[in-house]
């Protein structure tokens, strides 16, 4: 009874809190976080809700291949916002599209904060030689730009991985590839929150009484850093997504046969001087609408979390 | 007989400044009057949050939105200023009204020699060419006490100690001779050692320069030292104002007298730090009635239910039913 | 100064090492050097002494040591591709990279921080409210689709710009340069646009954020309580102030530009050193992707050297003069 109280109680405090209260009076963050919410749902629903499947291969055929949206002539009211070159239904495609997009960019994030928070922690609590080290590596890291990274290593692991294996690995290897391109900024937050709480009392007292590095830093230094963290999350999410669109329109990404939201563009790209527009627009409004609402949601997060502001 | 000798330099009447907010519009200073003459030292003392920044802030027209002055007037040397357009406004802030802010190491601008800031106040408000500027600027720095100021006047402000970048403060409230200066904690973020040095550095200017001080504070030492009148402030609303020596030695509100009480004297026989008990109500807990009835150690019963405006007690006005004509005190 | 200068060196020379290190890695390991360059009917014998003659039973430290002594010359081998050396291959495509960087790098500073400033100082206004739908619309297209659809509207619907290649170029010897022809010229709009609209956006955000940030401050509001005009508080003490965290920042994003200019070249066929290095990791050209990456390398040491020495001469509190640590005082 008592713990049901108090979760009630706290979600009244968090319902009228100023980030809540914030919330609510911006229609912005309203209809951003609509659209996201909505995509996420279609993401994580799109084996069930799509019309068509289009890794089957017996679905589709070259018989209805480059169809336009059904409300153009020619058009087929079966796919609705027509097929692309193999006969493949553009929709469905932009449904699973969506669903992989959002996945890599999702965990390769996970991916890159998982591996950033360990290395700050770690680095802050220990200090002296791991310190400097690591942060070396972060320093050299940082002097260049994630896109180029994540090529590198795209670059590299198709030069090691078999032909075979490739394909069904890619997208494996994108959520590594960006993710690793992309901890130094979680790293470096981290440290410089443990470096600050590291030598407050209630560290201090905690290391007195004998608890292991392992327990202070999980449980007492880490809730402390979650604030900024957050807010590089919310604008890096919006970049992984962008880097793996952009690593598949390149042909380093994903492959035609599961194909992300860049994978697509590049497939409309070489088709778009025949006409075929269809093929690119609509996958290319998605991919916006898609980071256009996570960013708008990272705006007003970091806005409403930053005390200076309100 | 020319009734501007008997006009005081600055004029407050019934200041209110409000705060609309989600929870309710809050109301942090409520219909404060006062008046300083030319020349003199106005102490406004009161503890963090009574209102006393705010007040300075409204008469220099500086409020941060959305803090707004929701009533009342204001009136420099016979003109009302507190519904001026910014552009004129700013006219005045310099050249009548300079202001002095508590935190020297933030009041600086990092970029800019103090040599180019003085400058740039000096011929704002004048009509001085750059090498007559500049001149001025060494003089000022010299004013304040700053050991070799031709030396000193390209240096950048990090290169400066806190007491030392308070002077360049004061001296560049001051290069263009205004007739009232705000300071507003002048002393409150440096080292007791210097706090004295300062306050004798602004007071000796001001007076040099013939500007009034209203002087912000809620240390009761510096006051003794400097203010020859006092406004004590309690909850947004003066309690107590009188020359100085009234206020100190003969407090008559019961917070004034609780006060002088809590600070401790050399040779004092007592064991304990004196305090009031209970706190100052919060913004949002706006009392009917006088708001310090809560901790009033002589409270009556009408203190629960009227407010009480400024009552006659000797030299002073006191803002207590206590001194009411029909005697309860 | 002098201490602060030697830390930035040694940490180039670091970077370039590491860098050094993975190109060689790269040269060595991936795939086998001998196997691309021969054909099938290459005796055992001619492999071994292909083999011999490019030195590759040599142990490693060895190599590693020739390999970054003919890098510093400048020699990286020979595209596995075309047979041709590869430091030929980059320096003819250099000044369109070049060339299209510093267009990029233009049109995002002279657009993105008078839009920051404005949208800074006057955040209620239609106009404000327009860049700022504009900056978030900007900051949510990648690159590539940004190019597309201008390729869609300006070359394919209106005709009026091409979609790819330089244009007319001319030749200056050791530089190849499209600013001296009109189709040259009109060759480097859409792609310095595509470029240049992430970094305009992301710019002018940085920009409108550390001057809202400026405009709070106390030295802010003590100049006001002095009176001064509004153009010499926001021109004069916040733009000044706020122009300083920015300078690093864009330091940085030039060598962005360089990265990204890869998408650009892709996009619109641009024959510069990102085309290059694209096909290079389509048809796993080592020699040609370490090169590439040395050179990026390189460029990105030099221009973190170059903003680093910048902040210093901006910010009057870093030219003191003991030891910096580190050299950055934020």
């Amino acid at each position: 009874m008592n713990a049901r109280l108090a979760l009630e109680d706290r979600i009244r405090r968090v319902y009228q809190s100023d980030v809540a209260f914030s919330f609510r009076q911006s229609p912005v963050a309203i209809g951003a976080a609509v659209v996201a919410l909505i995509l996420i749902a279609v993401a994580l629903l799109a084996p069930w809700i799509a019309p068509h499947d289009p890794f089957d291969t017996r679905t589709f055929s070259l018989v209805d291949a480059e169809l336009p949206p059904f409300w153009i002539a020619g058009g087929d009211p079966r796919f609705p916002l027509g097929t692309d070159t193999q006969g493949r239904d553009l929709l469905s495609l932009i449904l699973h599209g969506t669903r992989i997009s959002l996945a890599v960019g999702f965990f390769s994030l996970v991916f890159a904060m998982a591996v950033g928070v360990t290395v700050g922690l770690v680095s802050g609590y220990a200090g002296g030689a791991t310190d400097a080290f690591l942060m070396r590596i972060a320093d050299v890291q940082l002097s260049f730009p994630a896109i180029l990274i994540a090529l590198l290593i795209d670059g590299l692991a198709r030069a090691l991985i078999p032909d075979g294996l490739r394909e069904n690995l890619a997208i494996y290897v994108l959520i590594f590839a960006i993710g690793i391109s992309k901890w130094v900024q979680f790293a470096r937050t981290t440290r410089g929150s443990t470096l600050v709480e590291k030598n407050k009392e209630y560290v201090q007292a905690a290391r007195i009484i004998g608890r292991s590095p392992f327990v202070i830093m999980v449980r007492h230094i880490l809730p402390n850093a979650l604030g900024p963290l957050l807010v590089i999350a919310t604008i890096d999410l919006a970049l992984a997504i962008l880097t793996e669109a952009t690593l598949s329109f390149l042909g380093v990404g994903l492959p035609p046969t599961s194909p992300s939201l860049g994978t697509l563009i590049r497939i409309g790209n070489d088709y778009l001087f025949s006409g075929l527009w269809w093929i690119t627009i609509f996958p290319g409004t998605t991919l916006v609408l898609l980071v256009l609402s996570v960013n708008l949601l990272g705006d007003w997060l970091r806005d409403a979390l930053n005390p200076k502001l309100r | 007989m020319d009734t501007r000798d008997h006009q005081p330099l600055l004029k407050v009447e019934a200041l209110t400044v409000e705060f609309p907010t989600r929870h309710g519009t809050l109301t942090a200073v409520d219909g404060i009057s006062f008046h300083i003459d030319a020349g003199e030292v106005l102490g406004i003392v009161g503890e963090s949050g009574a209102g006393k920044s705010l007040t300075g802030a409204a008469v220099i027209g500086l409020l941060d939105p959305p803090g707004r002055i929701a009533g009342g007037r204001v009136f420099l040397e016979g003109q009302r200023i507190d519904n001026l357009a910014y552009e004129s406004m700013r006219r005045i802030r310099g050249a009548k009204i300079g202001m002095v802010f508590q935190d020297p190491l933030t009041s600086l601008n990092p970029l800019y020699t103090i040599g180019q800031q003085l400058v740039e106040t000096i011929r704002t408000h004048t009509s001085l060419g750059p090498a007559a500027a500049r001149k001025r600027a060494i003089e000022l720095l010299h004013e304040v006490g700053i050991a070799a100021p031709a030396q000193r006047i390209d240096d950048y402000p990090h290169r400066f100690s806190g007491g030392m970048r308070q002077r360049v403060v004061i001296a560049l409230a001051l290069c263009a001779n205004p007739r009232l200066v705000i300071a507003d904690e002048p002393t409150t973020a440096l080292d007791v050692s210097i706090q004295a040095q300062i306050i004798g550095v602004l007071k000796r200017m001001c007076r040099d320069h013939g500007a009034a001080i209203m002087l912000i504070t809620h240390d009761m030492g510096v006051i003794a030292e400097t203010a020859d009148r006092v406004a004590v402030i309690y909850a947004g609303r003066i309690i107590e104002i009188g020359p100085v020596a009234g206020i100190i030695g003969n407090p008559r509100h019961p917070y004034t007298s609780g006060l002088m009480h809590c600070i401790p004297r050399i040779g004092d026989a007592r064991e304990r730090l004196a305090q009031i008990d209970g706190a100052m109500p919060r913004l949002t807990e706006q009392l009917p009635g006088c708001s310090f009835h809560p901790r009033c150690p002589r409270a009556l019963a009408c203190c629960r239910t009227e407010q009480v405006g400024l009552i006659a007690a000797g030299q002073s006005r006191v803002a207590c039913w206590l001194y009411a004509p029909n005697g309860n005190g | 100064m002098i201490a602060f200068i030697c830390r930035r060196l040694i940490q180039a020379a670091i970077v370039m090492l590491t860098v050094g290190l993975v190109a060689f890695s790269l040269f060595r390991y991936v795939g086998d050097p001998v196997q691309m360059m021969v054909s099938e009917e290459d005796s055992t014998a001619t492999r071994e002494r292909l083999r011999e003659s490019l030195g590759l039973n040599d142990p490693a430290v060895v190599q590693f040591g020739r390999f970054a002594w003919n890098a510093a010359q400048g020699d990286f081998g020979s595209s596995y591709r075309n047979r041709r050396p590869v430091s030929e291959l980059i320096a003819g495509r250099l000044p369109a990279t070049l060339e299209l960087v510093l267009c990029s790098g233009l049109f995002a500073l002279l657009l993105g921080i008078p839009m920051g400033v404005y949208t800074g100082l006057h955040r209620k206004t239609a106009l404000a409210h327009i860049f700022q739908t504009v900056s978030l619309v900007g900051i949510s297209m990648p690159t590539f689709l940004t190019g597309i659809l201008l390729i869609l509207t300006f070359s394919v619907t209106f005709n009026v710009l091409p979609s790819f290649g330089r244009g007319d170029i001319v030749d200056l010897g050791w530089w190849t340069t499209g600013l001296l022809t009109a189709s040259g010229l009109k060759a480097l709009i859409l792609p310095s646009i595509t470029l240049g609209l992430f970094q305009m956006t992301l710019i002018m955000r940085l920009v409108r954020s550390e001057m809202l940030e400026v405009m709070r401050t106390d030295y802010i509001k003590f100049a006001r309580a002095r009176g001064l005009s509004n153009r010499a508080i926001h021109f004069g003490h916040a733009l000044k102030n706020t122009l300083v965290p920015v300078i690093t920042v864009t330091g940085m994003q030039l060598g962005s530009l360089i990265a990204f200019a890869i998408i650009t070249e892709t996009v619109f066929q641009w024959p510069g050193m990102g085309l290059l290095f694209i096909q290079a990791v389509g048809n796993v050209d080592i020699p040609v992707m370490g090169a590439y990456l040395m050179i990026v390398a390189l460029f990105f040491v030099i221009i973190n050297l170059l903003v680093d020495l910048l902040y210093y001469a901006v910010d009057p509190r870093l030219r003191i003069d003991k030891a910096v640590a580190g050299g950055h005082t934020t």
